[in-house]
């Protein structure tokens, strides 16, 4: 019983329960101070991550291990987290009269993330994903009273127990076939005996599983709508966050677990990557909403990310921490100058942003460089994102898979561009400038110094990416 | 000091973006001395530059990624090749801050996006690390789309978003090229320098001389890739055309010099006879079309493919003369094309109109325009004593012994050329007057300054061309002398370019 590996968990639901308590005590009209607590309460966790990440160990019977990959999550997932309260606060004040309830259901669906992370285990990372899950299925339809966020929140938990019920017989099938639900022991039994169809059928369905989360295709169906309907906080949420802990739970159970199956995925996530970047892309250019385009988006950028894990090798893996890393922060940063548009502007139709740069300038321009960031162009951190994780792909030999996914990127170009030519290039759609933002502006300035920074400094972040991902390659 | 003309536009990028708005005056000083101060720093580069020895010089190198899974370094340097390019792409934005002195739409934003652009030419044409290339060659793409998109003519969105779609997916084959390098070389290294002395496999070098042929050729531009062109210029407001034909397309050309004959020139070798058709089709194809265009900058877009198609002439001949062709090619282009957008540019704002039918005998009422255009005109068909002269005839001396179907099949659309060029002159300056321009003004004050020193150095090289020749030949020599390719018929007897063009 190792609870010192647990202290950054244990932080974290002591700070939800704090929001909870707090919000029974604080008067319905100042309720605003409990997002900037939740916000900043999470710089506890997040200390406590890096200190419990020198002595690494597993812990509860192997169900829950702390080494540099679930450092590496947890710290994306606390930012992220972090930089979503800060841009919330002002959301939920305008359009929930529940915002203690908003910051808490947040903080533990940032719990179910960083316990996925954290899961060496079959059942352990099954609960995880289902805490995240189940949170996030409430806060999708946070917004009582509102028939789009009603419907993406009973889409997504309609879609989403699907999903989970999929996961769960590839688990039950894995451990049909090999006796045990702790990866080392599934990696240890597969290894030494030839690949049964059981386990391979159960592998099959745990990637459909998880594909769900990171949105791959065929198993996107939701995306649109939940990331239109649901309150744009939750989508920049969903997108980053939950996208980021599925690719987690895909490393570990598949990239190591289900390691000895490696001749079936190559293949398998080759299809996926080249489906996903080319449906979403494809989708994305045609988008008049821009939750909606951002979804498809998110789409497209899973596909690149997927091409990481059809070449699975140290290297490419490494570079998909990175690619994740700059995602993470350039797509939060999005999301932020989204957050703050919609609540001045009153709609996130693409056609409201019409010279936008003339109303605000300073956001219109932070967006302008997550865009290009996602787009993949230097210096921002995108550039070297794409690049470092084409390069590596490239260099575990899936030419092919390299070239469709630098097309796929010259194609999305069209659309990230289609926001910045409404901004700057159209005429003003309305004639008074936006009041400034609050607390989006702090979270709005971190996100692009962010982008900037590991743009132009990535080698420490590279260091970092290649370090968490030696965790899943023991020698 | 390579480092300092590179960035400097961007530090004035950044000061101008902390300047008001409202204060015009200031922007474009701002704009005008960061801009300038880099221009006198690259013509002191050029004259300080020693042509008698080969390699890099002025050399600046400093890690910047240095990880096991992958090192770049900041690694820019001068040779004969690229010193030119730097030296034009500084005077060429100078030229355009001051064509744009009177610009009244968002003149901050303008300015601005003008010296970002320069940082990103400039920074391509001295990377000498493959990977601080790229990242140059993205860098450009957005102040041009913006610049285009913003200022532009009616048509500028669709023009714009074409120009950026077209660039990017050269330019994603172009990564898979470097990749490519980057794998093949042993320690993988970016280094350009490093990477022109590898050997690598044939079967290897030519598929990936074709990922960088598109890329390249779709800067160019050559024939099939040329499309986006004549709406970008079309649409461009007036400097901003200046810099795209003058240093943008240019890229496109040195890439083609630095990476395909430089590092894998026997890829160029076995696609010779595809690059020369397309060369070709591109010559004379530019050429027709600009016949028949009834818009005095459409017409000069076309010209820019037609002239284009010599520099990938000289590129398929390879030798070490058609080669040296190719490079004061994009030297002199960017010169000629540059001061012909300029003059385009000039008479529009005062006629309000490029179509050449609505002109004639203009001359009357803009004796200078009209003489400059001439000038220009004539240097464009490479009348002797211009400096379009040296550059072509340089480029068909060097390529007749290897492709002489083609050479004279290019030589032909001179007459072409000289057709469009007199034609239009005719019907725009010269014939009956057209009473409706009775009110029209001849070029004066500050807008007289670029024309006048575009005009200066367009006679100075087609008087003096070893000002220009010495440098370019110093850069060029080494690539045919590595590459054993270099042919030894009529390259033995004029043992350099410079050699033959220096005066008694």
């Amino acid at each position: 019983m190792n609870f010192y590996l647990l202290l950054p968990e244990i932080a974290l639901t002591i700070l939800a329960l704090v929001v909870i308590v707090a919000d029974l005590l604080t008067s319905d009209k100042s309720k605003s101070w409990l997002g900037y607590l939740a916000a900043i309460g999470l710089v506890v966790p997040a200390i406590l991550v890096v200190v419990v990440g020198q002595s690494p160990g597993v812990a509860f019977t192997q169900t829950f291990v702390v080494d540099p990959l679930s450092g590496f999550f947890q710290l994306i997932f606390l930012f992220t987290a972090a930089l979503v309260l800060l841009s919330s606060v002002d959301f939920v004040h305008r359009r929930s009269r529940y915002p203690g309830e908003f910051f808490a259901t947040l903080l533990f669906a940032t719990l179910g993330a960083m316990f996925l992370a954290s899961g060496n285990e079959l059942i352990t990372i099954y609960v995880a994903l289902e805490l995240m899950s189940i949170s996030q299925y409430i806060l999708a339809g946070f917004i009582k009273g509102d028939k789009q966020s009603a419907e993406a929140g009973m889409k997504y938990l309609l879609l989403g127990a699907l999903a989970s019920a999929v996961l769960l017989y590839g688990i039950a099938l894995v451990y049909a076939a090999t006796g045990t639900t702790t990866l080392a022991g599934i990696r240890a039994v597969l290894a030494s005996s030839p690949p049964t169809a059981l386990a391979v059928a159960g592998m099959v369905l745990i990637v459909a599983g998880f594909g769900f989360k990171i949105s791959a295709v065929p198993f996107q169906m939701w995306v649109p709508d939940v990331y239109q309907g649901a309150p744009t906080p939750v989508t920049a949420f969903l997108s980053v966050v939950s996208k980021a802990a599925g690719f987690v739970a895909i490393l570990r159970v598949v990239g190591f677990g289900l390691e000895p199956l490696g001749a079936v995925w190559p293949v398998l996530f080759a299809i996926l990557a080249v489906l996903t970047m080319t449906v979403g892309n494809l989708m994305a250019l045609r988008q008049t909403n821009i939750k909606r385009l951002m979804g498809y988006s998110s789409i497209g950028q899973a596909g690149y990310a997927l091409t990481a894990l059809a070449a699975f090798t140290q290297s490419t893996t490494s570079a998909l921490l990175f690619f994740l890393l700059a995602y993470a922060v350039t797509n939060v940063g999005t999301f932020i100058a989204i957050i703050y548009f919609g609540n001045r502007l009153g709609s996130d139709d693409l056609s409201a942003y019409d010279g936008l740069s003339r109303r605000a300038p300073v956001a219109a321009f932070a967006l302008t460089i997550c865009l290009l960031s996602l787009v993949g162009m230097p210096p921002m951190v995108g550039f070297w994102s794409k690049v470092y994780l084409f390069l590596s792909v490239y260099n575990a030999g899936m030419v092919g898979l390299v070239v469709v996914g630098l097309l796929n990127s010259a194609l999305a170009a069209f659309y990230y561009l289609k926001i910045v030519h409404a901004m700057y290039l159209k005429p003003v759609a309305g004639d008074k400038s936006l009041a400034p933002p609050r607390a989006e502006a702090f979270a709005l300035l971190i996100a692009v110094a962010g982008v900037f920074l590991a743009g132009l400094i990535p080698g420490p972040f590279i260091q970092a990416a290649t370090a968490a991902a030696q965790a899943l390659f023991p020698s | 000091m390579l480092s300092l003309i590179i960035f400097l536009p961007l530090l004035g990028a950044i000061v101008i973006g902390l300047t008001p708005a409202n204060r015009v005056a200031l922007i474009r000083g701002f704009a005008l001395v960061f801009s300038g101060v880099a221009l006198v720093l690259s013509v002191v580069l050029y004259f300080s530059f020693n042509y008698h020895q080969t390699g890099l010089q002025f050399v600046e190198k400093a890690t910047w990624v240095s990880l096991p899974s992958i090192g770049v370094n900041y690694f820019v340097g001068v040779d004969g090749l690229n010193l030119p390019m730097v030296l034009l792409t500084t005077l060429l934005t100078v030229m355009a801050v001051l064509a744009s002195w009177r610009m009244e739409v968002r003149p901050k934003a303008y300015f601005l996006l003008l010296l970002l652009l320069e940082t990103g030419v400039s920074g391509v044409f001295a990377s000498m690390d493959f990977f601080l290339f790229f990242l140059f060659w993205e860098v450009e793409l957005i102040p041009m789309y913006l610049l285009i998109g913003i200022w532009g003519g009616p048509r500028r969105e669709y023009a714009a978003i074409k120009f950026v779609i077209y660039t990017l997916a050269g330019s994603a084959l172009m990564l898979v090229g470097i990749m490519a390098l980057y794998f093949t070389s042993n320690p993988h290294t970016f280094d350009m320098t490093v990477l022109a002395h590898q050997k690598y496999p044939l079967s290897f070098v030519i598929w990936v001389t074709m990922l960088f042929f598109v890329g390249f050729a779709v800067k160019l531009p050559s024939f099939p890739f040329h499309t986006w062109l004549p709406d970008a210029h079309v649409q461009a407001p007036t400097a901003v055309s200046v810099l795209l034909a003058g240093v943008l397309l240019k890229m496109g050309g040195y890439g083609m010099l630095r990476v395909l004959v430089g590092i894998l020139p026997d890829g160029v070798h076995y696609w010779a006879p595809l690059f020369a058709v397309l060369a070709v089709i591109s010559v004379l194809y530019g050429a027709c079309i600009s016949m028949v265009q009834t818009d005095l900058k459409s017409m000069v877009a076309y010209s820019s493919v037609s002239h284009m198609g010599y520099v990938l002439l000289g590129v398929a001949a390879f030798s070490t003369i058609s080669l040296n062709g190719a490079a004061i090619q994009l030297f002199t282009h960017g010169t000629i094309t540059g001061l012909l957008f300029l003059l385009v540019g000039n008479l529009y704002d005062k006629a309000h109109t490029r179509t050449i039918s609505d002109f004639g005998g203009i001359a009357k009422k803009m004796p200078l325009l009209a003489t400059l255009f001439m000038m220009a005109g004539l240097a464009s068909l490479g009348l002797p004593g211009m400096s379009g002269f040296i550059a072509e005839f340089t480029t068909f001396i060097g390529a007749y012994p290897n492709l002489p179907a083609y050479t004279i099949l290019s030589a032909a659309a001179i007459v072409i050329t000289a057709g469009y060029i007199l034609w239009m002159m005719r019907r725009v300056f010269f014939g009956t007057f057209n009473e409706k321009w009775e009110h029209l003004v001849d070029a004066r004050g500050i807008e007289i300054v670029p024309l006048a020193t575009l005009m200066g150095i367009i006679v100075l090289v087609g008087v003096y061309p070893s000002i220009l020749t010495n440098v370019i030949n110093s850069g060029v020599a080494p690539l045919t002398s590595q590459a054993h390719l270099a042919t030894p018929n009529l390259a033995s007897s004029l043992a350099s370019v410079s050699g033959f063009w220096r005066l008694p």
